[in-house]
C-alpha cells in the first residue's frame, strides 16, 4: 500500500496539485486532463486518420481492407477452406496426449479472445451504428470475415518465430517475426520495423488497451450510481490492476479469466433472447443493414460514412492485422506453427461476425436510433455528427439503452460485464505492452516495473478524459501498430504460404492425423 | 506369467491403501508387474491468463518433477524394495480418463485406486474421480476403501 500512496501522490504532483486540492477541484481536473490530452495527441491522430487528398476516406481504413483482401486471395480463402480443421484443432482432435499439461489450442484461443472480446463489441459497435447507421454492420461483418486471413497470417508467424527461453517460458509477437523473419529472407530493416512496432504497441496498450477501457468502465458506473469525477474510478481501477500486474495477485486475474467467458456467453444469450422475442423484426433489421450499407440511409457521410465506421470498429474490435494476437497466440504448444494460425482465424469470426453483429442487431431492433417515419431516413443530431438517439446516448450507453428497452434489468448486468471486460482487456494489453517494452529495453524487474507503473497512471487519465479524444487516440495508436505490422506481413507472407503448402500436403497424405477419433 | 497392475496414487492415505492392497494381490498371484501412476488434474479447456500461458511449459516441468520426487519415486522404491518389478508414470489430464488411457497403453490387467476424497459439492456436480473411472474404465477396477 505504501507504493500505491506514492503513486497517488505522484499523480497529484503530475497534475500540479497537492492532495487536498485534488478533491476540491475534481471537475476541473477532469477538464484539464481532457484539454491537455486532446492537444498532445491531436497531431498523431490527425496523421493516422488523414483522408486521401480530395476524399473523405481515411487511408488507414483502406490499408487494413486491402491487406485483409490480399491475404484472403493469397492464401486461397484459407478462412473458409480450413474452417472445419480449425474447429477440430480447438477440440483437441489433433493434440498429442503426451503434450497434456501444455498450453492447448483452446486455451491460447480463449486467452486471446478475452483480450479482444470486450468494449469493442459493446461500445465500439454502438459508436459504429450510432454514426454510420445499421449499414455499418454489413461492412463490419465483411471486415471480420476478411480479417480472419490477416489473423491467420500473423499468428502463424507469431508461433514460428517466437523466442523460447532456457527456463521454458516463451515470448512471441510481431517484433520477433519482424527481426527474425527478415533476417531469414536476407532482407534489411527487420530490426527497425520491430522497434517501430514496439513503440506503437506500447502506445496501443496505453490507448485502446487501457484508456478507452477505463473511460468506458467509468461511463458505465457513472450511468448507474450517478455522475462523479472520472479520476476516482481511475484510481480504483489503477489500484486493482496494480495489485495484479505488480503485486502478482494472481487470484484476481484468475477470477476475471473465469468470469469473463461466462459474461460473454451471458451477453450473447441476452442478445439472442431479445432477437427471439422480436423475431418479426429480424428481417427488417437485416433489410436496414443491407440498405444502409449501400445507401447510408441519410447518415452522416452516407455510404462512405457507414463503410468507414464499419471497417474501423471491426478492426478495433478484432484487432486483425494489428499484431496483438500474434503475441497472445504464441504460447501454444505445437510442432506446427500453422495450426495456431488456423485456430486464430476463429477469433474475428467469434468476435466480430458473431458478437458484434448481435450488438448491432439489438441496437437496430430496439429503435433507439431515431428515424423519420415518412422518409425512412435517420434523423441526425444537432451537430450533424451522428444519428439522433432516444436520450442522446452513444457508446456503451446506447447499447445499454437498447438492451434495457427489452430487458429492464439488463443494464446492470451489462455494467458489470463492461467493468469486467474492461479489466480483462487491460490485463491482456498490459502484457502485450510489456512484451513490446521488454523487447525495447530488455527484460528485468526494474524496467518491467517502470512500464507497469506508467500503465496504471494512464488508467486514471483515461477515466478522467472524455470519450472523444480518448477514442481518437486509442484508434490511432492501435492502427499505427497495423501500419508497421501489415507492411512486414507483405514480405513475410511467402513463409506462411510455404508452411500452408507443406501442411496441407501432409494433411491430405494422412501424415498428420487425428489422435482422437 | 502374473498380472500387470496400475496403481493410481493421489498423494494421500487412500493412495497408500491402494499400494498395500496391490502388493497383497501381487504377492498372492506371484510374478506381477506394478506401475505407480500419478495424474495431475488438468484440463485443456480451462481459462488462463497471458502470463500463465507464457510460463505454462516451465510450470508443467516443475509439476511433473515435484510429483515424481514426492510421490512416484518413493512409491516405486518402496515396491522395488519389497521385491516387485515396478515402474512409475506421471501424466496431466482428467484423473479417470488418464488412468484408463494409461492402463490401455501399458497393457495393465487391472487398475487399483483408493476411494477419492472430493467434498460434497464438487462430487454432486461432476461425480468423483473414482466413480467416473469405475464407469468408464476398459479394464477391471478395484477400489480400496
Amino acid at each position: 500500500m505504501k507504493t500505491l500512496s506514492k503513486i497517488l501522490l505522484a499523480q497529484a504532483a503530475a497534475f500540479g496539485l497537492s492532495a487536498p486540492a485534488l478533491a476540491q477541484e475534481a471537475m476541473t481536473i477532469d477538464q484539464r486532463v481532457n484539454a491537455t490530452f486532446a492537444t498532445v495527441t491531436g497531431p498523431f491522430v490527425n496523421f493516422i486518420f488523414a483522408p486521401f487528398p480530395g476524399t473523405a476516406f481515411p487511408w488507414i481504413v483502406l490499408w487494413l481492407v486491402v491487406a485483409a483482401s490480399v491475404f484472403t486471395v493469397y492464401f486461397g480463402l484459407v478462412q473458409f477452406r480450413f474452417f472445419g480443421h480449425a474447429i477440430a484443432l480447438v477440440k483437441g482432435d489433433y493434440s498429442d496426449p503426451k503434450d497434456a499439461g501444455e498450453v492447448s489450442h483452446f486455451q491460447a484461443l480463449a486467452t486471446a479472445l478475452s483480450g479482444t472480446v470486450g468494449l469493442g463489441n459493446i461500445a465500439g459497435v454502438a459508436v459504429a451504428v450510432g454514426i454510420g447507421g445499421p449499414g455499418a454492420t454489413f461492412w463490419m461483418i465483411l471486415a471480420g470475415l476478411m480479417g480472419m486471413a490477416s489473423k491467420f497470417t500473423e499468428c502463424t508467424l507469431g508461433v514460428k518465430y517466437r523466442n523460447e527461453y532456457d527456463d521454458g517460458t516463451v515470448s512471441g509477437g510481431p517484433m520477433y517475426y519482424m527481426s527474425k523473419g527478415f533476417k531469414e529472407l536476407g532482407l534489411p530493416g527487420g530490426k527497425i520495423l520491430a522497434v517501430m512496432f514496439s513503440v506503437f504497441c506500447i502506445l496501443g496498450a496505453l490507448g485502446g488497451g487501457n484508456m478507452f477501457q477505463a473511460n468506458q468502465a467509468h461511463a458505465q458506473i457513472a450511468g448507474i450510481v450517478g455522475d462523479y469525477p472520472g479520476w476516482i474510478t481511475g484510481l480504483i481501477f489503477a489500484a486493482v490492476v496494480f495489485a495484479v500486474i505488480v503485486g502478482g495477485i494472481k487470484s484476481i486475474a484468475r477470477v476475471t479469466e473465469k468470469v469473463v467467458p461466462f459474461m460473454g456467453i451471458l451477453y450473447v444469450g441476452a442478445a439472442l433472447v431479445i432477437l427471439l422475442v422480436n423475431y418479426d423484426k429480424i428481417g427488417w433489421a437485416f433489410g436496414q443493414i443491407f440498405a444502409g450499407a449501400f445507401t447510408g440511409l441519410g447518415v452522416a457521410g452516407g455510404l462512405v460514412g457507414a463503410l468507414i465506421q464499419g471497417f474501423k470498429r471491426a478492426a478495433f474490435s478484432n484487432e486483425a492485422g494489428v499484431g496483438s494476437a500474434a503475441i497472445a497466440h504464441s504460447a501454444v504448444r505445437t510442432n506446427e506453427p500453422i495450426t495456431e494460425g488456423f485456430v486464430s482465424l476463429l477469433e474475428p469470426l467469434i468476435d466480430t461476425v458473431l458478437i458484434c453483429t448481435m450488438t448491432a442487431l439489438v441496437i437496430t431492433i430496439s429503435g433507439q436510433l431515431i428515424m423519420n417515419p415518412e422518409t425512412g431516413q435517420f434523423v441526425l443530431n444537432e451537430a450533424g455528427s451522428a444519428i439522433k438517439t432516444i436520450g442522446d446516448t452513444s457508446g456503451v450507453a446506447l447499447t445499454s439503452a437498447a438492451f434495457g428497452s427489452s430487458i429492464s434489468w439488463f443494464p446492470y448486468v451489462l455494467a458489470l460485464a463492461v467493468v469486467l471486460f474492461a479489466f480483462s482487456t487491460m490485463i491482456s494489453w498490459s502484457y502485450y505492452g510489456l512484451k513490446a517494452w521488454t523487447y525495447l529495453f530488455g527484460e528485468g524487474k526494474t524496467t518491467e516495473l517502470v512500464f507497469k507503473v506508467i500503465f496504471c497512471i494512464f488508467i486514471v487519465i483515461g477515466a478522467a478524459a472524455s470519450l472523444g479524444p480518448v477514442i481518437d487516440f486509442s484508434d490511432a495508436a492501435i492502427f499505427s501498430m497495423a501500419v508497421v505490422n501489415i507492411f512486414a506481413l507483405y514480405f513475410l507472407m511467402k513463409l506462411v504460404r510455404k508452411e500452408l503448402k507443406s501442411y496441407s500436403a501432409r494433411l491430405a497424405s494422412g501424415e498428420i492425423r487425428k489422435f482422437k477419433t | 506369467m502374473g498380472m500387470k497392475f496400475l496403481i493410481g496414487l493421489d498423494g494421500h492415505g487412500s493412495g497408500e491403501r491402494a499400494m498395500t492392497h496391490a502388493q497383497m494381490l501381487a504377492k498372492l498371484i506371484g510374478d506381477c508387474e506394478l506401475i505407480a501412476a500419478y495424474v495431475i488434474e488438468w484440463s485443456p479447456y480451462s481459462f488462463q491468463t497471458q502470463e500463465e500461458n507464457a510460463q505454462r511449459h516451465k510450470r508443467r516441468e516443475e509439476e511433473i518433477s515435484t510429483a515424481k520426487s514426492r510421490i512416484i519415486d518413493p512409491a516405486v522404491k518402496k515396491l522395488q524394495d519389497a521385491g516387485f518389478t515396478a515402474s512409475g508414470v506421471v501424466r496431466h489430464g482428467d484423473v479417470a480418463e488418464t488412468l484408463n488411457a494409461l492402463a490401455e497403453e501399458q497393457g495393465a490387467d487391472q487398475i487399483i485406486v483408493g476411494r477419492s476424497s472430493e467434498g460434497g459439492f464438487t462430487r454432486r456436480i461432476f461425480g468423483s474421480a473414482t466413480s467416473n473411472l469405475v464407469m468408464s474404465a476398459s479394464v477391471p477396477v478395484t477400489v480400496v476403501v
